[in-house]
């Protein structure tokens, strides 16, 4: 899939993805070793995104299953169709076989599993499903097979490209975490950030967008309940775009800070820190 | 030393340290090293990092390892630049600190960690008595350069005439901080480096690897850690509360709705192609939180009394009680979406749980029953944290054990080791017998309770 490290970051670069040395190392290991890759790290600081950029800059086809509390089998891998099955049982006699190809409905792993064409699967916020999750996860992610009782092993035509993201809320499994790469995502350096931010608004002047992340990394770095996500500094650079600001002075940022700080408690929390103007008298 | 005994003998180092690497993800790792660029460091250390470094906790570990098993560079070669205007050998003290004052704000990594390197070769050297003893050090560099004291120089050079205290000055003290974290950092690792030129990499690897955060002891936590702890903290109150929850739950899809499945079977002849669930029921589990707050235990208390904020935001209904040797209800500072820090403030000024200021388990519990029994019922979940050392005053198992029947379910989570229960004015096991009770000395052990609870 590709050549080196160096392959990947230009390749990403290309889809509008920024990454560092260690992100185009693991995403580039990931290919060559035919490995699951992991990604694990505080929520947005472009984890989903990362799969989503694999699968553009490599042409591949993006699978995406979300992960929530209660994902079973039948969401996750496969179902059988239970109404075609009733209504073959009732038009038909009853030792038909119902349990054949047609009245499999395909869910995002098993698609993932019998794709012909490139593919990126994105099995997204894993720590959010619960353990027997874990347990399905792992045999797909070891042999590339899963095991169907009705009809036998389906092995993988073409592996897919497998990333599996992470917030971290719970420790996944070691047996999971055994089979994969693991790449832990932090916020990116002011210095990335900057060019992350230049990247995704055209429009903005090189100073502003240097000042917008060094604030951000400052925000960052008090002890608020959510810190501030990429995406949400890319927001505050449309924000102060979009409301013809050049500079970033306190009163402009005590005015848009509902941009980037979410919780009242933190919005009380910076105002403080920071000495900026009360944001009562904006 | 080949390539071959450098990964087997980091690996090995690795576990050492106590980072769990199996046989494995060793083999992934030599696998990697088949297909990347070896002579990029940067690349080298990722590939590594990615097969076999699955917690973040363990990085910091892992980093220190590296730089030893895999330097930067090696002494003796030096390649000696001519175009720089500044000679790191020979110019004065002032100018190396005019040029550290320019790297700490506009340098690159590669400056700071070749300017670090210098610095170490000619102050790190300190001349010891006994033969054969490390001689090289950090904290003579770091005296003779004294970069915390720069911070004024900085913010004179780059705001230049800006207003004072402002953003401004917070964004370049926040740069200046890291930087010197960094400087630092560079520092310590080529003083490693060198020492483990002279005396072996295997001697100053056992030293140089402090224990991971999540290993780290309640009762002996510094500062420092204690803010990089606060942000684990959360997930792992989302964890507890989700546990708790989820052994409540009955069945996950809620039980067949049999009257609306029979009437939508009428449109297909009576056929029950759709099958209609009652919409499952989520239990909000109640808790009810006891903490010691005493000074015996003041790291630790700290540290639950964030874990009581961090639930009482997970839960509906969470009561949070603070005992020394008499019990107030401190449910009311930890208001959802306050400010952390300025409950903890409020806390130890206005809350009353201390009258003679000696920990009395035995009557806190009684008051917590007389006063705030009902708070107990059969919904609740009660969480005891604390040491069990009372002061050799009677214990009250008969009011905790009504306390405890009257519970759904009962913990106590104990910050000392198993071994030092029952010693001295220890009544761990005598409660023990009661509610069921667990080591929880660091965050690794907290996961594991949380763990089993399910």
């Amino acid at each position: 899939m590709f050549d080196s490290p160096a392959d990947v970051t230009a390749r990403l670069a290309a889809v509008d993805y920024l990454s560092d040395d260690a992100i185009s190392t693991s995403v580039f290991l990931a290919a060559a070793l035919g490995k699951p890759l992991l990604v694990e790290g505080p929520a947005g600081v472009g984890k989903t995104q990362l799969a989503k950029a694999v699968a553009m800059a490599t042409g591949a086809e993006l699978i995406r299953l979300q992960c929530y509390e209660g994902l079973d089998e039948a969401r996750a891998l496969y179902e059988w169709n239970y109404k075609k099955q009733l209504l073959r049982i009732q038009a038909t006699s009853a030792d038909d076989d119902i349990f054949s190809e047609e009245f499999l409905l395909e869910r995002p792993l098993l698609k993932a599993i019998r794709a012909a064409e490139p593919t990126v699967l994105l099995i997204d916020e894993t720590d959010k499903a619960d353990v027997e999750v874990e347990g399905l996860l792992l045999e797909l992610l070891s042999d590339f097979q899963v095991t169907i009782p009705e009809l036998g092993t389906i092995v993988a035509t073409r592996r897919p490209y497998v990333v599996l993201t992470s917030n971290a809320t719970r420790e996944l499994s070691e047996a999971l975490k055994r089979r994969c790469l693991y790449l832990h995502l932090e916020y990116p350096t002011p210095e990335r950030e900057r060019d992350i931010v230049l990247s995704q608004v055209p429009g903005i002047r090189a100073d502003l967008a240097e000042r917008l992340a060094r604030t951000v990394a400052t925000l960052r770095a008090l002890e608020l309940k959510k810190a501030p996500s990429v995406a949400e500094t890319v927001d505050w650079a449309n924000t102060l775009l979009a409301l013809g600001r050049e500079e970033l002075d306190e009163a402009t940022v005590s005015g848009t800070l509902g941009v980037v700080l979410k919780h009242a408690s933190d919005q009380t929390r910076a105002v403080k820190e920071l000495g900026l103007p009360d944001v009562a008298d904006r | 030393m080949s390539l071959i005994d450098r990964h087997v003998g980091f690996v090995q180092a690795l576990r050492e340290a106590g980072l769990p690497v199996s046989v494995a993800e060793g083999l992934d790792a030599a696998q990697a090293l088949r297909v990347i660029q070896l002579s990029d460091r940067e690349s080298l250390r990722a590939a590594y990092a990615a097969t076999l470094v699955k917690k973040p906790a363990y990085r910091p570990g892992f980093d220190v390892l590296f730089d030893l098993w895999f330097p930067a560079s090696t002494s003796g070669m030096h390649t000696q630049r001519t175009d720089r205007p500044l000679d790191l050998e020979t110019a004065p003290v002032e100018e190396l600190r005019d040029h550290l004052t320019r790297l700490l704000t506009g340098g690159t990594d590669q400056e700071l960690r070749e300017f670090a390197q210098a610095m170490v070769g000619r102050f790190g050297r300190q001349p010891t008595t006994s033969p054969g003893r490390q001689n090289w050090f950090s904290y003579s560099v770091m005296r003779a350069l004294s970069p915390e004291t720069l911070m004024a120089r900085v913010l004179q050079n780059v705001l230049q005439g800006q207003e004072r205290g402002g953003l401004a000055e917070k964004n370049v003290r926040r740069r200046v901080y890291d930087s010197t974290r960094r400087f630092e950092d560079a520092v310590a690792t080529d003083v490693r480096r060198r020492i483990a030129e002279d005396s072996g990499i295997e001697r100053i690897a056992r030293s140089a690897v402090r224990p991971p955060l999540d290993q780290i002891d309640f009762l002996r936590i510094t500062k420092a850690d204690l803010a990089r702890l606060r942000r684990e903290v959360y997930p792992l109150a989302r964890r507890l509360a989700t546990r708790l929850t989820i052994r409540q739950r009955k069945g996950r899809r809620g039980r067949l709705d049999f009257r609306r499945t029979m009437r939508a079977s009428l449109q297909s002849g009576g056929v029950p192609l759709t099958t209609h669930f009652r919409p499952p029921r989520p239990h909000r589990p109640e808790l009810v939180i006891l903490c010691d707050t005493s000074d015996s235990v003041s790291s630790f208390a700290h540290f639950t009394l964030l874990l009581t904020y961090a639930l009482r935001e997970q839960f509906s209904k969470v009561r949070a009680f603070g005992f020394v040797d008499t019990v107030d209800e401190i449910t009311r500072f930890f208001v959802p979406g306050a400010d952390v820090v300025e409950a903890m403030t409020r806390l130890a000024n206005e809350a009353d749980m201390v009258r003679f200021g000696r920990t009395n388990y035995g009557h806190s519990l009684e008051r917590f029953a007389e006063r705030y029994g009902d708070a107990v019922g059969p919904k609740t979940s009660l969480l005891i944290l604390g040491d069990a050392r009372s002061n050799y005053q009677p214990p009250a198992l008969d009011v905790l054990s009504s306390l405890v029947a009257r519970s759904r379910h009962a913990y106590w989570l104990n910050p000392e080791p198993t071994t030092q229960w029952d010693t001295g004015d220890s009544v761990a096991s005598e409660y023990g017998t009661v509610v069921p009770m667990h080591e929880c000395r660091n965050v690794a052990q907290l996961t594991a309770f949380i763990e089993t609870l399910a």
